[in-house]
């Protein structure tokens, strides 16, 4: 790893380095950050760090969403409507951090809306490891990577299925913290019958990058974790699959807890 | 026209802000373009059906009782005239051919009023490619005829249940849409939004309108307008009569948009008028209307087709540069320049055409208008005839 990475991302390189030692993937769940209040979304992100998350996305909830599937854009509208607010989300990150890296998941126009260099401080300040944002493209993420290497916080790029290889090579070489590897053609969500693809995919995302590999969009069951990880990814983002399961019961910590524990039981020691 | 690569930028405004599994197809689609509109083929195949299908030229009409009402010469281009009824039909026609080009069997497209909607089925029709038209379940209530003419003409059409269910979320739809189906879809975008190249290439399909215009009213006057007049709600009927005017300095160029119920109110569709922080909306950088932590405002228009919180980018740019001039008109501004205009002239416009004509004929100065009649109204009589 070069020293930009690792002195990007300290607590990011760690958590995959323990997963590694331990010969299991990262397990990465996705938080919405509000859902269903923001009370009741710190209860699930402390029950992921209790189930065993080595990092958390959170996700700040955006009105108009475009890479998310049916499940999380009404969890966000939900969240919204319930009163969220991006400096809500953000005491999240303050309050998770210490127990778990948290890397924040957030639509452009958010960061955009304060200033990309306040917006990057203000995230800082909260602890939080990274940033992912789905609609910022290598072109259009220049200032957003210079910001976030200056606040010690890993931009955490993505690729997708239909990422041709000279573009794969020029993200995956800015990449901080991990290389966000999109499992398939499309937007989050729950979907049957993907894991073929995973070996390939993974392949040529590490072929790509110095930094880890995380693998994730419809990855819902143990099966799909075992595959991704038996597929070389170093780690396994799971995001619609606890939206849900956050969303059906009342006590929405003990049910994402007893996904999550089903999931964690995919990412094996048998790679 | 030219073959200089196409614009991702308008200034600062326009960008590529999309999801990674989009950024191929919007590379593959601006080579499309490029080779296409350098293509004799292409281009004598889309120029002979602008003609004989559309109906182009479409006349310019020195709007008799206007004129003598406002004691100067008013000019309308008819593109109410086109097939379908409205200018959408010059874009949706140009993009569905190249759709075919790149092997594309499928096409999708949002629709406010619906008019983009009925053009970009009637084009799939024509060219035999498979059709979804995603429009907000509130606009398919109050543009039912279009709905039906979709349907009728075999698309599909998809009502979008989410946000105020208009057109931004049609369009979001549309986008989500697109990124499932991004190897076999070609998504026809309805206005100059959007990522790169969209915003250059729907401009460069509208441009047909100002080129026309512009030679017509020199044949007639023997000199420019003083003045050319377009609603803006992407902005592709305003783009495309403005852009041949762009060099022509003395020619006042004048946007209007949803004023909705009023610009000192939250409920309009005026991004470009009232100003404020430029922000992302459906992949591009703009004036849209958002609140301080970057949440998308829901816009407000009587009129479906502008009833949308964003903008496209060239706009804000001619605005921040000052070539053209951005202003609002009320919901009932525009409602008394329908009925106006169809008592005065024998046409009907379009309610996002009333804006603009609504703008007209509030001023007093002036000595040539050319006004941009982008849709006729047929659409809105059940809404207007409700609501006055
Ligand atoms: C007749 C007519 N004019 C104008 C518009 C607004 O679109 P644009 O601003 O892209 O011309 C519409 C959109 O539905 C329309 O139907």
């Amino acid at each position: 790893m070069s020293d930009t990475v690792t002195s990007a991302s300290p607590r990011i390189a760690t958590a995959f380095e323990r997963a590694h030692s331990e010969s299991r993937g990262a397990l990465m769940p996705y938080l919405m950050g509000g859902y269903p209040t923001l009370e009741r979304s710190l209860e699930i992100g402390r029950a992921y760090a209790q189930v065993g998350a080595d990092i958390i996305e959170l996700g700040v909830p955006y009105s108009d969403p475009l890479a998310d599937g049916a499940v999380i854009h009404e969890a966000a509208t939900e969240a919204l409507a319930a009163g969220a607010s991006v400096s809500g989300v953000l005491e999240l990150a303050r309050a998770l951090s210490p127990s778990v890296p948290v890397v924040l998941m957030c639509y452009a126009n958010v960061v955009f809306a304060p200033g990309v260099e306040a917006f990057v401080e203000r995230l800082a300040h909260t602890g939080a490891a990274g940033l992912i944002v789905p609609d910022l493209p290598l072109e259009e993420a220049t200032q957003t990577l210079a910001a976030c290497d200056a606040h010690g916080i890993a931009l955490v790029p993505l690729i997708a299925p239909t990422t041709p290889p000279e573009r794969l090579a020029a993200i995956g070489a800015r990449a901080r913290g991990f290389l966000y590897t999109v499992s398939v053609v499309g937007t989050t969500g729950e979907r049957s019958a993907l894991p073929e693809r995973f070996t390939e995919l993974v392949a040529k995302a590490k072929a790509a990058t110095d930094v880890p590999v995380a693998i994730g969009f419809g990855i819902s069951t143990p099966e799909d974790v075992r595959a991704a990880v038996r597929a070389g990814a170093d780690g396994v983002i799971v995001g619609t699959r606890l939206v849900r399961a956050a969303g059906d019961s009342a006590d929405s910590a003990a049910a994402v807890a007893e996904v999550l524990s089903e999931l964690k039981s995919g990412l094996g020691t048998d790679r | 026209m030219s073959e200089s690569a196409i614009e991702h930028r308008f200034g600062r405004y326009g960008g590529q802000y999309v999801p990674e599994t989009l950024m191929a197809a919007l590379a593959e689609l601006e080579q499309a373009w490029v080779a296409a509109r350098a293509d004799v083929a292409y281009r004598s195949e889309l120029d002979g059906l602008l003609k004989e299908f559309v109906g182009r030229p479409t006349p310019l009409y020195r709007a008799r009782r206007l004129s003598q009402q406002l004691l100067r010469p008013v000019y309308l281009k008819r593109e109410d005239l086109n097939h379908t009824g409205s200018h959408k039909l010059n874009n949706a026609l140009g993009q569905a051919l190249l759709a075919k080009r790149m092997g594309k069997r499928r096409v999708i497209a949002e629709t406010g009023a619906g008019q983009h909607g009925v053009a970009t089925a009637t084009a799939c029709a024509l060219l035999d490619l498979q059709c979804v038209v995603y429009m907000g379940s509130e606009d398919t209530r109050r543009q039912r005829p279009n709905v039906q003419r979709m349907e009728l003409l075999g698309a599909t059409v998809k009502p979008v249940q989410a946000g105020a269910c208009t057109l931004k979320e049609a369009t979001s739809a549309a986008i989500r849409d697109w990124v499932e189906n991004v190897g076999s879809t070609h998504y026809i975008i309805g206005s100059v939004v959007g990522p790169a190249p969209y915003p250059a290439l729907v401009r460069d399909l509208q441009s047909v309108i100002g080129v026309e215009a512009r030679q017509q009213i020199l044949e007639r006057e023997g000199r420019l307008p003083a003045r050319v007049i377009a609603c803006v709600g992407g902005g592709s009927n305003a783009m495309g009569i403005f852009n041949a005017f762009l060099g022509d300095e003395d020619v006042q160029l004048i946007g209007v948009e949803a004023g909705g119920e009023g610009t000192d109110t939250p409920r309009h569709g005026a991004p470009l008028t009232v100003g404020g922080r430029a922000g992302v909306l459906h992949g591009s950088l703009s004036a849209i209307m958002q609140d301080e932590e970057g949440q998308i405002i829901e816009a407000h228009s009587i009129s479906a087709g502008l009833d949308y919180p964003g903008t496209g980018p060239q706009h804000a740019f001619l605005r921040d540069s000052g070539r053209a001039r951005y202003v609002a008109v009320t919901d009932r501004q525009a409602l008394d320049a329908f009925r106006a205009v169809t008592r005065l002239e024998g046409i009907i416009p379009a309610l996002e055409t009333a804006h603009a004509l609504a703008w007209t004929l509030a001023q007093s100065d002036g000595e040539l208008d050319l006004v941009c009649l982008s849709g006729r109204g047929d659409k809105d009589l059940a809404e207007v005839l409700a609501l006055t």
